[in-house]
C-alpha cells in the first residue's frame, strides 16, 4: 500500500487550439502521487491548476503524456469505462455546492455507495462511520443548509473518500472559509492521508499547502519548483543560505 | 488522530508522525550557534529574541530567585524550548544585570555552590517598562530578504523571479516544518509554545505573500512596459534580463 501510485502525471500536456494561436495551459508535467501522500499545487491563476485537477480527473484528456489511476492509463478507456473509474477511484472537493441540498449529510456521503450497489442500509452505516471519521457524525441527519461551510466540506471530504476511493482532487476547498475553519478542513484531509488516502490539493493559500507532504508549484503551465517529498529539517536551517 | 497526539512534543510516547518532528524540533532548537538560536537565519525573529535574553530572565526572577542552571531551564521552557540558551549566555547576562543593578545576589546558594539571584526595584521596574512598551519598527532586524530582491532588481544578470521562486519554495518547506510542529502540538496544553509557533507560521505565511506579491507587481509592471516599447524614465526593470523574463508569463 505504501508504494502504489495513485495518480500519475507523465509528461502531461494540454494544448487548446492550433498552430500559431495554440495556448498552452500545461507543458510536461510529471507528478505522482503516492498512497497516504497529500500533494499541493500552488500557482497564480492562470498557471493552470485547474487543469491540472481535471486531467487528474479523468474530465479532460491530455494533449501529450499520459494520465494514471492506480496504474491504469486514462487514454485506454473507453467512455463507459472512464467514467467508471471517475465514480469509483476518486472524489472530488470544490471550493462550494459540493453537497446536493435535498440530501441529508449522511445521504450525501451513501449516495456514492448505492450508486456502487451497495445496500441502502449498509451504505448508510458507512456513510455513519465516514462522517464520525472527519468529525462531524452528530450532523449526519442535516441537510446542507443547516451546516457551516467547514462542516458542508467534511461532509464533502467524507464523501469523496467512501468505500473503496482512496484519492481526493480538492480545488481551493478552502476558498469560501474562513481562516480556522479552513485549516480544520485542512487537518481532516491530512488526517485521512494519514490515515491511507490520497489528495491532490490546489490552493493559493500558503499556510493551507502547508499541510501537504510537498507543495509544487506551477508557472504559465509548467512545474517550476518543488518542495519536494518529506523535506529534512537540514534543508530546513540552511534554506535562506544565499551568499 | 488528533488525540493520539496529546503531549506527543514531548518525548514520551510516539504516535506516527512524532518521530521526524520531535527530530525537527531538537534540530530547530539546536545549540549549536552560541550567540544566536538556530531559527534565525531564516526567520530573523529568534535575533529579537536573543535581544530578550535580559528581558527574559528578569521576568523569570520575577517568579522567584533562582540560580543560572535554573534560570537557563526555566527560559528553555517557556520558549518551548524554540530558543536554547547556553549556560554561560546566562551568567554573562546576569553578570550585566547585576553590573546595571537589576539584579541582586541573594547570599545564598544551592547545596552545589551556586549562587542565587533575585531581582532589585530597578529590575522589577526595568521589567514592568519592557512590557508596558511597544517594540518599534527601529528595533526589529532589517529585511535581509526585502534588501536582496530590491537589489537583484536593479543588478544586472540577476534574474528577480528566480530569487524569489527560490525564496517561495524555501518559506513553503519552513512553513511545512512548522505546520508539523504544530500538528503534533495542538493537543498539548504547552500554550507558549503553540503562540510562538503560530506566531513564525504567520511570519512565514506574510513572507510568502509578500513574494507573491512581488511577482505579480514586476509582471503588471512588464506588461504595461512591453506596448510602450522603450522603458519608462522610472522604471527599475531597465535591464533586459529580469524584463525578458517577465513577460513570459
Amino acid at each position: 500500500m505504501s508504494t502504489g501510485a495513485v495518480l500519475e502525471l507523465r509528461g502531461v500536456g494540454r494544448v487548446h487550439g492550433e498552430g500559431p494561436t495554440a495556448v498552452h495551459a500545461l507543458r510536461d508535467i510529471s507528478l505522482t502521487l503516492r498512497s497516504g501522500e497529500l500533494i499541493a499545487v500552488m500557482g497564480p491563476s492562470g498557471s493552470g491548476k485547474s487543469t491540472l485537477l481535471h486531467l487528474a480527473g479523468g474530465l479532460d484528456a491530455p494533449s501529450d503524456g499520459a494520465v494514471l489511476v492506480e496504474g491504469t492509463d486514462l487514454a485506454t478507456l473507453s467512455r463507459a469505462e472512464l467514467a467508471a473509474v471517475r465514480r469509483r477511484s476518486l472524489g472530488y472537493v470544490f471550493q462550494d455546492l459540493n453537497l446536493i441540498p435535498a440530501l441529508t449529510a449522511a445521504e450525501n456521503v451513501a449516495l456514492p455507495r448505492e450508486l456502487d450497489g451497495v445496500r441502502a442500509r449498509d451504505a448508510r452505516r458507512e456513510a455513519l462511520d465516514a462522517l464520525a471519521e472527519v468529525g462531524v457524525g452528530e450532523l449526519a441527519d442535516r441537510f446542507p443548509d443547516e451546516m457551516s461551510g467547514g462542516q458542508q466540506q467534511r461532509v464533502a471530504i467524507a464523501r469523496a473518500l467512501i468505500g473503496p476511493r482512496r484519492l481526493v482532487l480538492a480545488d481551493e476547498p478552502t476558498g469560501a472559509l474562513d481562516s480556522q475553519t479552513g485549516e480544520d478542513v485542512l487537518r481532516v484531509l491530512r488526517a485521512r492521508c494519514d490515515a491511507g488516502a490520497s489528495g491532490l490539493l490546489v490552493t493559493h493559500e500558503a499556510r493551507h499547502a502547508a499541510w501537504a507532504d510537498r507543495v509544487v508549484f506551477l508557472r504559465d503551465g509548467a512545474l517550476v519548483d518543488d518542495t519536494g517529498a518529506a523535506p529534512p529539517p537540514e534543508v530546513l536551517l540552511t534554506a535562506d543560505g544565499f551568499g | 488522530m488528533r488525540s493520539g497526539d496529546r503531549n506527543g512534543a514531548d518525548a514520551g510516547e510516539v504516535p506516527q508522525r512524532v518521530p521526524r518532528d520531535a527530530a525537527a524540533r531538537a534540530r530547530l532548537s539546536g545549540t549549536a550557534v552560541p550567540d544566536m538560536p538556530r531559527l534565525t537565519g531564516h526567520t530573523a525573529y529568534a535575533y529579537l529574541v536573543a535581544m530578550s535574553i535580559r528581558h527574559g530572565l528578569l521576568a523569570l526572577l520575577e517568579r522567584s530567585p533562582m540560580y543560572g542552571y535554573q534560570l537557563r531551564h526555566e527560559f528553555e521552557r517557556s520558549t518551548g524550548a524554540t530558543w536554547p540558551l547556553n549556560v554561560g549566555q546566562v551568567y554573562t547576562t546576569l553578570a550585566r544585570l547585576e553590573r546595571d543593578g537589576l539584579v541582586e545576589q541573594t547570599g545564598e546558594s544551592d547545596e552545589d555552590g551556586k549562587v542565587v539571584y533575585r531581582l532589585t526595584d530597578a529590575g522589577h521596574a526595568e521589567l514592568t517598562g519592557w512590557f508596558a512598551t511597544p517594540l518599534a519598527g527601529a528595533d526589529r532586524p532589517r529585511d535581509e530578504l526585502a534588501i536582496k530582491v530590491a537589489l537583484a532588481l536593479t543588478t544586472p544578470g540577476v534574474d528577480v523571479r528566480s530569487v524569489l521562486q527560490t525564496q517561495r519554495t524555501a518559506t513553503l518547506r519552513h512553513l511545512q516544518e512548522l505546520t508539523r510542529l504544530k500538528a503534533v502540538a495542538d493537543g498539548s496544553e504547552d500554550t507558549a509554545w503553540l503562540l510562538v509557533l503560530d506566531s513564525m507560521i504567520f511570519r512565514a505565511e506574510a513572507e510568502v505573500r509578500w513574494l507573491d506579491h512581488s511577482e505579480t507587481r514586476l509582471a503588471r509592471l512588464a506588461a504595461t512596459q512591453r506596448p510602450a516599447g522603450a522603458s519608462g524614465p522610472s522604471t527599475a526593470v531597465s535591464t533586459d534580463e529580469p524584463s525578458d523574463e517577465a513577460v513570459r508569463r
